[in-house]
């Protein structure tokens, strides 16, 4: 499989955030207004390509140590460990990119879709330069669901008409069925 | 916690009051991943159950230990560690469903009902009380995973527990994928909130239940966390 098909496998049709179930807290809690979704999106696509560069090379150092089974353990405090410090670096030297990304940087440590990604390329067998381009293609995947349930979200404010019990969040949960539904629409696009 | 709170409600607290899926919204992402079938589901229940009720001890214990900064580094790690046990036993003793739940038994480290637990509940209470709320808050989740997994693979496959239970409709197959999942949570939600009329239930999705909320700079409260964002 070429690394394009991987990426674009990733973005449309195993779509993290919509068919995958990885990643759903932000998706469902930060997608009330646009450029907050956007920002989220872009964050998570940084945080997750960083993360697989520093995870990637670290299991090989576990597996030749045959100690494979502290993947979990080592994984999540690594990202821990690199949110913080990239979110030190930017507010130092980069303040602007920090003014836009860094307030979501620590929300994206328990994000399940980081720690998803890594755990994913390690468990298909991905060489190191296409974990990264999975790891960049679910970012821009996470990206593009946020953007458009964003959208329709901000469509949904006056909820006039609807029934007392699904004013808020079921609501909001149905209408991720319909976008789920429209990305199913993809499947089968890639091998 | 107020001290009179009785070792019963902590216990059931977690159960139907609070449940942690349906009332908190914690845990979206076994909730809606796991559930395709039932027996699915309670094995994601009863393996979060058993990591929620082992950390909280833990922390418990050490809360004590645990210096107030570096307080959050510290769950993780013991989480992580419970989980890593968790997946080994299943992949020796229930391999077929190790298979089945994949990618999401690792993932329980980033479950927010566990960290939520660990630094809304363990940390200021005694272990015994850690532990009932442990089982409570466990009981709960693995409630509402296995009414979801029922309800789905009843309409998506017509089986209960892999059991043929009904042959008048064809299977919906669209109920046990990733649509069917959001929709039928998206159901319950509204029901649990017809039947409380709306009390006790949030309104929507915030940072008040996110476990990082005491980390991320503008969360302290409900509705601050999308506002920082926008200065």
């Amino acid at each position: 499989m070429s690394t394009i098909t991987i990426m674009m496998s990733v973005i449309l049709v195993n779509n993290y955030v919509l068919s995958q179930f990885l990643g759903i807290c932000p998706f469902l809690g930060v997608s009330k207004k646009l450029d907050a979704a956007a920002g989220m999106g872009f964050a998570v696509i940084f945080v997750m390509v960083l993360a697989t560069a520093a995870t990637w090379p670290i299991m090989q150092v576990l597996d030749s140590f045959k100690i494979g089974y502290l993947q979990t353990v080592v994984f999540i405090l690594v990202i821990a460990a690199l949110v913080q410090l990239v979110e030190m670096i930017l507010k130092k030297f980069i303040p602007a990119l920090h003014k836009s990304l860094g307030v979501y940087l620590p929300l994206i440590t328990t994000n399940c879709a980081v720690l998803g990604v890594c755990i994913s390329n390690i468990d298909s067998g991905y060489g190191y330069f296409t974990s990264l381009c999975n790891a960049a293609g679910a970012g821009i995947g996470f990206l593009l669901a946020m953007v458009l349930f964003a959208g329709v979200r901000g469509k949904l404010e006056n909820e006039e008409g609807v029934p007392e019990a699904f004013k808020g969040v079921p609501l909001t949960l149905i209408t991720a069925a319909m976008l789920s539904l429209g990305f199913m629409g993809f499947s089968g696009l890639f091998q | 916690m107020d001290k009179k709170v009785s070792k019963i409600s902590i216990l059931t607290k977690g159960i139907i009051k609070e449940n942690p899926v349906l009332v908190l919204l914690l845990g979206t992402c076994p909730t809606l991943a796991t559930t395709s079938s039932a027996i699915n589901g309670i094995g994601m229940g009863i393996s979060a159950t058993a990591v929620l009720i082992c950390s909280n001890i833990v922390i418990s214990l050490l809360r004590k230990i645990i210096p107030d900064k570096v307080r959050i580094p510290c769950y993780i790690v013991v989480i992580a560690g419970f989980v890593t046990v968790v997946q080994m036993l299943l992949q020796a003793f229930v391999p077929s469903l190790y298979a089945s739940l994949g990618l999401f038994i690792p993932l329980i480290v980033v479950n927010c009902i566990i960290l939520g637990r660990a630094e809304m509940f363990a940390s200021k209470n005694n272990p015994f009380d850690s532990a009932l709320d442990g089982i409570g808050m466990g009981l709960g989740f693995t409630l509402a995973l296995g009414i979801m997994g029922l309800i789905r693979e009843f309409i998506g496959c017509g089986t209960m527990f892999d059991i043929p239970v009904q042959t008048f409709l064809p299977g919906m197959g669209i109920f046990n994928l990733a649509p069917g999942g959001f929709f039928v949570y998206g159901i319950l939600v509204a029901i649990v909130n017809f039947i409380t009329k709306g009390k006790g239930t949030k309104k929507s999705f915030g940072c008040e239940g996110c476990a990082m909320a005491a980390t991320c700079g503008g969360a302290r409260k409900e509705n601050e966390c999308g506002k920082g964002a926008e200065a």
